[in-house]
């Protein structure tokens, strides 16, 4: 028989208001008080569905558990509730499904670690098939199950546009099974499969594996990025892939303290470094065009996002290795040329108070 | 009696016939010889709208179209899959899940080789392979029992909520025209109930599936799954019987004994060859000879009691294997000797009809005839390995 991690309690969207505590002092969410209720963050909204409770298992300061809940609660409330969670193997489900625990407060399966956007497809046409299609999917997993195992599932299902919005939370590694490099690990990171030693120092310089423009290759409804820096940003993007119908991405950066070797209260400051150095381009694409940027608004050297990582420590240690740094900085640069990170112009926009304006005028 | 269509019909068309009146709400597969003519056919139903709002889906593996299985029949959708020999095992991780979550699948496996070497003809390598996969298996005699069977599977699978493979010889069934009679829709509704899933992926109530469970909790979810499995001794049998009840026709259940009551030698078979044995029984009964046939239906579980039933007063016993396990030779042999345990009954393995190799009534004859050791390869070429092994 099935191992059926017991019964989760009804999300609150369908019965009596979860009060949420304000505690998240300095956060967008404490400024949402100030606003009209219509005008809050998902986060902040009395009503949130909290999708993944307090009490799991993640690591102090893990990105994943950050990401996943905001990504989570804003796609339940764009859905009124209804909601199927497809989820990979590997961290995120490995700390919320303890058994006989589970923090999801909503209707989700584990199946396995590269099969996650095909469950989803399964469970979307399971719906279609009963005619119930208000009832909404997501399928997530980590960088592993998303751009290296799970890839060609993945491509499939966006090949057939199937009625799915998946989510990668990319904290750049196999976490899980002890730091390991993935397709997604960046170049010269040190993990347990690329130490530093030897002729390369750390992750090699391959050729990359971008999951958001393959996604776009694939001239989908949507394609988006986002950080845990910018949570307003992570919420409005699942909010807008969920005005679609047919095969979405968003490719979530989510730092993993145990992984990089940052400290625990890091997690945000790196999410934004990445972003701010151009390591990490943050933007959205509809139908496989870039439609929007997140422009730089403190260019950072790259150095300044790796060296608080103690997986770059070698590239800082005695002499250090400049060329491997310079190298990472063309990469960084490179991006900002090809999404126009300093540009500012017309299509870039920063997400604030108007940005929640912008959502209400929608009816988001 | 219910109304029927008996006509001559491939056996991909009939088993699709009959797969499309079981109303599956998902289809999903990925193309591979010999199973693609009943995909296509399930497809082309459905595109006629015969299938109300079925879901078909072309994916890009079998490991996706199990997978895909996997969430529609966890949202609460009948779903039906089909593969053969390289895409089962390409199925193989998805398959310990189905069955670990208990998900009622059912899939045809259109039995192939294994390579290397390539090949695409028949043999049951590849659903022996996946004995241990937690699915039950039923082995089809001919293209009137694959059709049948399918029609059982679905209210075996969903009763137990396990998933179950459906297996018939590729290309000797699959390609094989035959008369075989599909019942009438109405008739099958009247069958088999709407599916009432054990548990769903339902946002109004929602339930956590797939949990990780530790060294505390996973003897006994794995326990649970062994006794799920053994109920359904009784299920398979039970629902044959309902069967025959409103069809009028046998098909299906633990095993079918053949002339076996008063037989010396008694060869137990599974699947197409069984047609074969019959018929090299009936020329060897006319000439005097005790020889009989037992046909084992269901593999998985294995019906140790029934087997020792149909076998226990043999003098000898052949079990004739058309899979090979190489540094042991047969596969089903094993549980035959567990099941008849401390009888004291001789048991000879018979390798035969691998990648596709007839079996033919002389080579039966001969089989029957011959003084045999443990293990014995029919029709085996000396000529061919001897070469090689002089080499």
């Amino acid at each position: 028989m099935s191992a059926n991690g017991g019964k989760s309690e009804r999300h609150e969207l369908s019965g009596q208001p979860q009060k949420v505590a304000f505690y998240q002092t300095g956060t967008f969410a404490v400024g949402g008080r100030l606003l009209d209720e219509e005008l809050r963050s998902v986060q902040s909204d009395p009503e949130r569905a909290n999708a993944i409770t307090k009490g799991h298992r993640a690591c102090q300061g893990c990105g994943e558990a950050l990401g996943a809940r905001y990504a989570l609660d804003a796609a339940l409330r764009a859905a009124d509730g209804q909601l199927i969670v497809a989820n990979a193997t590997g961290c995120l489900e490995v700390f919320s499904t303890p058994y006989p625990e589970s923090s999801w407060r909503m209707a989700w399966i584990h199946s396995l670690f590269g099969n996650a956007p095909a469950v989803a497809t399964g469970i979307a046409a399971a719906m279609r098939a009963k005619g119930r299609t208000d009832v909404r999917v997501i399928g997530q997993g980590g960088d592993g199950g998303t751009v290296d195992i799970g890839f060609g599932c993945l491509s499939g299902m966006f090949e057939r546009n199937d009625d799915v919005l998946y989510i990668c939370y990319d904290n750049q590694g196999y976490m899980n099974t002890g730091v390991q490099r993935s397709g997604a690990t960046p170049p010269a990171a040190r993990t347990a499969t690329t130490e530093p030693i030897g002729q390369h120092a750390g992750n090699q310089f391959g050729q990359g594996k971008n999951v958001p423009l393959i996604a776009m290759a694939h001239e989908i409804p949507y394609v988006a990025t986002a950080t845990v820096a910018e949570l307003r940003d992570l919420e409005h993007k699942v909010t807008r892939a969920m005005e679609y119908r047919g095969a979405r991405y968003i490719h979530v950066l989510v730092p993993c303290p145990l992984g990089w070797g940052s400290a625990t209260n890091e997690a945000v400051r790196l999410a934004r470094l990445a972003k701010e150095s151009g390591l990490f381009p943050v933007f959205e694409a509809v139908g496989g065009a870039v439609t929007s940027v997140s422009p730089i608004r403190h260019k950072v050297p790259v150095e300044e996002y790796l060296r608080p990582q103690k997986r770059f420590a070698h590239l800082f240690a005695g002499d250090g290795m400049p060329e491997i740094v310079e190298r990472l900085q063309a990469h960084a640069d490179r991006n900002i040329a090809r999404f126009g990170l300093l540009d500012g112009g017309e299509e870039a926009r920063e997400l604030d108070l108007l940005d929640a304006l912008a959502l209400a005028e929608r009816g988001v | 009696m219910p109304a029927t269509l008996r006509k001559q019909v491939e056996g991909s068309q009939a088993m699709a016939e009959a797969i499309a009146r079981c109303r599956p709400e998902v289809v999903c597969a990925y193309p591979i010889t010999p199973q693609t003519h009943i995909v296509e056919a399930v497809s082309r139903i459905a595109r006629a709208g015969r299938l109300g709002t079925c879901e078909v889906i072309n994916v890009e593996s079998e490991f996706a179209a199990l997978s895909v299985s996997i969430g529609s029949s966890a949202a609460g959708a009948r779903t039906y899959t089909a593969t053969a020999s390289q895409g089962l095992l390409f199925m193989c991780e998805a398959l310990f899940n189905a069955s670990g979550l208990g998900l009622p699948i059912v899939m045809t496996v259109a039995n192939r080789a294994l390579g290397a070497p390539i090949n695409i003809w028949n043999d049951q390598s590849d659903s022996m392979a996946m004995r241990d996969s937690g699915w039950l298996q039923l082995y089809a005699i001919d293209n009137q029992e694959a059709a049948d069977l399918h029609i059982q599977a679905f209210k075996i699978a969903e009763e137990l909520s396990l998933p179950i493979m459906v297996c018939v010889d590729g290309f000797v069934l699959t390609h094989a025209m035959e008369p075989v009679e599909v019942p009438e829709a109405e008739a099958v509704d009247a069958f088999l109930p709407p599916f009432a899933p054990r548990q769903v992926l339902d946002p109004d109530d929602p339930y956590t599936i797939g949990a990780m469970v530790g060294p505390e909790a996973f003897t006994e979810v794995r326990y649970l799954q062994h006794v799920q499995q053994l109920a359904a001794l009784e299920v398979i049998p039970r629902v044959a019987a309902e069967f025959e009840a409103q069809f009028g026709r046998r098909a299906g259940g633990l095993v079918e004994p053949y002339r076996s009551e008063d037989a010396e030698t008694i060869v137990l078979a599974l699947g197409s060859v069984n047609g074969t044995l019959q018929e090299v029984i009936d020329e060897q009964r006319e000439q005097g000879a005790a020889v009989g046939s037992v046909a084992l239906k269901s593999y998985r579980p294995f019906p140790f009691h029934a087997v020792r039933e149909a076998l226990g007063h043999a003098q000898r016993v052949i079990v004739l294997e058309r899979a090979l396990a190489p540094g042991i030779g047969g596969v089903v042999v094993a549980d035959v000797e567990r099941a008849l345990a401390g009888l004291g009954i001789p048991t000879h393995t018979v390798i035969a009809g691998l990648g596709g190799r007839a079996i033919t009534r002389r080579s039966l004859r001969e089989m029957l005839a011959a003084d045999l050791g443990d293990l014995h390869f029919l029709d085996l070429r000396t000529d061919v390995i001897e070469k090689e092994l002089t080499r």
